[in-house]
């Protein structure tokens, strides 16, 4: 016993030790981790970001240093000159000391932005000097610099990663920027890069003692590619100028390619707010904007029922099925009766009507009449709505079109789904959806996929995706952009429904709004809308929609235009289709008193009512001077938002209007 | 003639893990001071080569004269130790070295060994019955000589490797209840730390009833069994008193970290979180040789001396840890082995010491840098940084292999 005790011991005691070593190396791994932040830091090399030009090589988005002023407290001298030192960077001494104390609670003897993000001329000044602070030194950055003040909604924005994004993708770490929104966020791995990575062994004073394994896991940065947009600079800039003072969205497509012509969003800003010093502050005020919703793509999310322009494919349908032709005869009563006391009222001239004449005119008893053949051709409604349904489908309506742009909504085309949930009893046909026919009742789509409609009736029968890339630095785009889509309708019914959109312009509603030398096809459109104000429900002024392709033969260019609150097709929406067209086609505008007219046209009195305050509209459609106007803005901001609360915006469409 | 013999009989098992430990010990500290303390490593084998013609001198002295002069060369080392009072040099707070020019000397190193003779000497005398109480003062006090004198420097670490010659003592035919004590001792004072005191004394009753009611009739004594509790009660309520009043903050932080009651990364736990970093990190095989990012980062303070284990975890893994203590317990082991096998009781004890005060070493310190140990300075046999530590180390070892080299010669 005395004899084993010693050894005993010893046996034990080195098996306690294993035990715990192995524990610790090989169990219990969250020291590897630990071991690494503490010796190795990890330095990025951020490449520029790409250029972003249009489609003609105008350059439209760069990049511009900026700078960020470090400061290690610990060594600041104690004889620096505060007051010439504030003046520099034109601060406060009260800022200079809150900044510095903040740096203080960060670490003493680790570097802390002092001040963030001054560009060029800011820093200019302080940069001959700065040798004199010991303490500070800067850091230069990438920035985003925006070559023009328009196309915020295209472009997006660079922002910082947050939490959730870091989570998703392990390129991100926090502090990264990332684009969000428009082109930036749809095209962020290419237009980005890949960054270097720098391994560098620290020592316990986190000093730095040279790099990791002789740069063994060291990775060189990748350079950003540019990008072409489809974008024409110049449209879209006119496009935004005839927005100023409405609402809405305007998306234009080239017919043959499915390239983005301009997406238009109002009200809008200027990018270049989103950059720098006064960012942060601008994006708040941008995102707090919950009446005006700068930050809205209303091109892309803004869904109403289409109104009028779907009357084209109620017509195409009817077409396709048989149930009518260019011949078939319609008499208008100024109105159509589908129902024991339904009526549906008609503006057009009246009369016996064919499907010429029911286009131009927008005859609402014809296309019900068509409708209600295309649904009664099937014994049972549901098939025959799921047949419809279909048809509008291979028009890309009522699904995601698979654009390259972050942000979009599905539309809504009905199916006989929609239907069994409307009516769980059944016993519908096709008199109780009627309201169809004519763009209204359950159908519903944004305004690029009215352009895209237009777009594919502008090539008879087929569209391709719509999409905003052009090029990109030695690849190709995407083959689903090159990929042509055909609907179920054939070719030959397009060319009535054609020659009618294009009398829309010679005989219909869009008779004032004709360009001389180019033969558009249109057709106008008006969705109603209300508002619930202090739990009232008000009519608001309808939305004006207006849908065009030009020229008639050779089409280059499709349009929708949507005017929230605009009105009659024809007063707001109209005219600006003809203008985008006629700049688009002939650089320049023949019509200068429709330009006059819409640039003057201001629907902010119509905005009003919504509760934001029309002056403060005013300034955030364009918020140039934004660091001037911020604490005003600020407070009515405010305001606006209290006003907000009492109002639900809503937009409706069970009651019918005819154009 | 004598040069032969010891070639012939020396344990060469001993001698090679030996020989590999020191190399492996100058490998790490080569990789632990490449980045911070200058001429560490190039000291060190320095230090290495000085140990040849020491361990030959050792080799070479008659085999007898370690007994015949044990009580001088005890009483010399008790002087140098009491010496440091008058001219020992101050460094890091410890009066513990001898300085002579730009080098030093710490004589507590070779304390141990000498302290060891002593003992062995002591109980080599046939007469001596450890039964008896005069001799078990006796012997302690060979043993508490040196350490009243080690522990003003103040140097706890060296003061605590003596408590090991009591498993000697037992050896020897120490009654086993001193033993039993010193476990019970220990197991009180950690339960006292962890737990409140009465909850101790609580269960200390419950195994007191326990083991009345499960042992023989005759063996119930209702008036020791009452004192016992008394005495248990007493040191309790006494190690809660001299932890909360006595222990300065920093002891009483030490134990703190050790038992999880307080993580405080930064302050004194620091020592242990990193040393815990370091070798956590290393992984089943380690980051390799000179590739240890805590090691070189100078993370782990004292890596070179105390906290040498460290660079062997991080840069060798478990395999490399393994390996060390395997070498380390192989080497234990065949000490005793050995000292079992003398025919002298003389270098019997003398072998027990030498296993035991290299086992303390061994265990105390890795079992610190690890983190099951609280933090004390107990460097780590032939690996840390040190000549004072590595020679008398050596000194130690190789005087026993000389006895087992020498037992043919004492027929």
């Amino acid at each position: 016993m005395r004899k084993v005790l010693l050894p005993t011991l010893i046996i034990i005691a080195a098996s306690l030790l294993v035990i715990r070593i192995f524990y610790l190396q090989v169990i219990d791994d969250s020291f590897k981790l630990k071991s690494e932040n503490n010796a190795i830091k990890i330095k990025y090399d951020y490449p520029e970001r790409g250029y972003i030009y249009d489609r003609y090589g105008k350059l439209l988005v760069a990049n511009q240093s900026s700078y960020d002023i470090m400061v290690i407290p610990r060594d600041i001298k104690d004889n620096l000159n505060i007051t010439e030192f504030c003046e520099l960077l034109n601060i406060t001494k009260e800022d200079y000391e809150k900044r510095i104390a903040k740096a203080k609670v960060y670490s003493p003897r680790l570097p802390s932005v002092f001040l963030s993000q001054l560009n060029k001329n800011e820093f200019a000044a302080f940069q001959e000097k700065i040798r004199k602070y010991e303490g500070f030194y800067f850091q230069k950055r990438s920035l985003r610099d925006y070559e023009v003040d328009y196309g915020a909604n295209i472009f997006g924005f660079i922002t910082q990663v947050n939490e959730k994004q870091i989570a998703k993708n392990p390129y991100y770490n926090s502090g990264d920027l990332i684009g969000k929104q428009g082109v930036e966020e749809s095209y962020e791995e290419i237009l980005r890069g890949i960054k270097g990575v720098k391994y560098i062994q620290k020592d316990k004073y986190n000093r730095e003692i040279g790099s990791y394994k002789n740069g063994k896991y060291d990775t060189i940065a990748v350079q950003g590619e540019d990008i072409n947009l489809t974008i024409d600079a110049e449209l879209q800039k006119y496009g935004e100028e005839l927005m100023i003072n409405k609402r809405g969205g305007i998306v234009a497509l080239e017919p043959s390619s499915g390239e983005i012509l301009a997406l238009v969003t109002a009200p809008s800003y200027d990018p270049g707010i989103l950059v720098g010093r006064q960012r942060s502050k601008n994006y708040t005020l941008l995102y707090h904007d919950s009446i005006a919703k700068p930050l809205y793509d209303r091109g892309l999310l803004a869904e109403y029922p289409p109104g009028s322009p779907f009357k084209i494919l109620t017509g195409l349908v009817a077409l396709q099925e048989g149930v009518i032709d260019e011949n078939t005869s319609v008499t208008c009563h100024h109105g159509f009766s589908y129902a024991r006391g339904r009526f549906m009222r008609c503006h057009c001239s009246g009369g016996q009507l064919q499907l010429h004449r029911g286009i131009y005119q927008s005859c609402n008893s014809y296309f019900a009449t068509a409708y209600m053949k295309t649904i009664n051709k099937y014994t049972k409604p549901a098939a025959a709505v799921d047949v419809w349904s279909n048809h509008l489908k291979s028009f890309g309506l009522g699904q995601f079109m698979g654009y390259d742009l972050p942000t979009g909504k599905r539309g809504k085309i009905p199916t006989s789904k929609t239907y069994k949930r409307m009516y769980p009893n059944g016993g519908w046909r096709s008199t109780a959806i009627v309201s169809n026919a004519i763009g209204q009742g359950e159908v519903v789509m944004t305004p690029i996929q009215l352009a895209n409609m237009m777009a594919t009736i502008a090539n008879q029968g087929y569209y391709y995706t719509p999409h905003i890339i052009k090029k990109i630095e030695g690849k190709k785009i995407d083959s689903k952009f090159t990929t042509k889509h055909t609907t179920t309708i054939d070719k030959k019914y397009f060319s009535p429904i054609i020659s009618g959109l294009f009398d829309v312009y010679n005989m219909g509603t869009a008779s004032r709004l004709k360009v001389e030398g180019i033969d558009i096809c249109g057709k106008t459109g008006t969705a109603e809308n209300f508002a619930k104000i202090d739990g009232k429900r008000i009519q608001l002024k309808d939305h004006s929609i207006f849908v065009a392709f030009a020229p008639k033969d050779n089409p280059k260019i499709a349009i929708a235009i949507m005017i929230e609150n605009g009105g009659f097709g024809a007063t707001v929406a109209g005219p600006i289709a003809s203008l985008m067209i006629e700049k688009y086609l002939k650089r320049k505008i023949s019509r200068t008193d429709l330009e006059v007219r819409v640039l003057n046209k201001s629907l902010q009195s119509e905005y009003a009512k919504l509760g934001g305050l029309s002056e403060v509209i005013k300034k955030e459609l364009k918020i140039k001077d934004s660091i001037a106007n911020a604490a005003k803005l600020e407070l009515k901001r405010k305001d606006s938002i209290a006003k907000s609360k009492r109002i639900i915006v809503k937009t409706k469409a069970d009651s019918i209007k005819p154009n | 003639m004598k040069n032969q013999s010891v070639k012939n009989n020396i344990d060469w098992i001993s001698v090679i893990i030996y020989c590999v430990l020191v190399i492996l010990g100058w490998l790490n500290i080569y990789s632990s001071s490449l980045s911070s303390t200058e001429g560490t490593y190039e000291k060190q084998f320095i230090f290495i080569c000085c140990t040849i013609p020491l361990i030959f001198v050792v080799l070479f002295v008659d085999g007898k004269f370690y007994e015949k002069y044990a009580s001088i060369i005890f009483g010399v080392s008790l002087l140098s130790l009491a010496g440091l009072f008058l001219f020992g040099k101050t460094i890091a707070g410890q009066r513990c070295w001898y300085a002579i020019g730009s080098f030093t000397l710490q004589p507590s190193e070779f304390a141990k060994a000498a302290t060891a003779l002593a003992l062995a000497k002591y109980l080599s005398d046939t007469q001596i019955n450890l039964k008896e109480i005069n001799r078990q003062i006796q012997a302690l006090a060979i043993i508490l000589l040196p350490v009243i004198l080690i522990l003003p420097q103040p140097d706890p670490g060296s003061a605590l490797i003596y408590s090991i010659f009591i498993i000697v003592l037992y050896r020897e035919g120490l009654p086993s209840w001193y033993v039993w004590t010193g476990f019970i001792t220990i197991l009180l004072f950690v339960l006292t730390l962890i737990l409140e005191p009465y909850v101790v004394i609580l269960l200390a009753l419950a195994v007191l009833i326990i083991i009345y009611f499960k042992g023989r009739v005759v063996d119930r004594n209702i008036l020791l069994s009452t004192i016992l509790l008394s005495i248990i009660s007493a040191f309790v309520f006494s190690v809660n008193y001299v932890f909360e009043h006595v222990f300065k903050q920093h002891h009483r932080d030490r134990f703190n970290i050790l038992l999880g009651k307080s993580v405080d990364m930064k302050g004194i736990g620091y020592n242990t979180n990193q040393s815990e970093i370091a070798i956590g990190s290393g992984g089943w095989l380690g980051k390799g040789f000179l590739e240890g990012t805590q090691t070189k980062g100078g993370f782990v303070p004292e890596q070179h001396t105390d906290y040498i284990f460290t660079t062997v975890g991080e840069e060798w893994g478990f395999a490399g840890s393994f390996i060390v203590i395997a070498l380390f317990a192989g080497l234990l082991l065949r000490i005793i082995y050995l000292a079992e096998r003398q025919k002298t009781k003389f270098s019997r004890v003398y072998g027990y010491c030498v296993a035991g005060i290299l086992f303390i070493h061994f265990f105390v310190n890795i079992a610190m840098v690890i983190g099951i140990f609280p933090t004390i300075g107990v460097p780590l046999p032939f690996f840390s940084y040190g000549g004072s530590g590595l020679w008398g180390f050596t000194i130690l070892l190789f005087i026993f292999l000389k006895m087992d080299a020498n037992k043919v010669n004492e027929w």
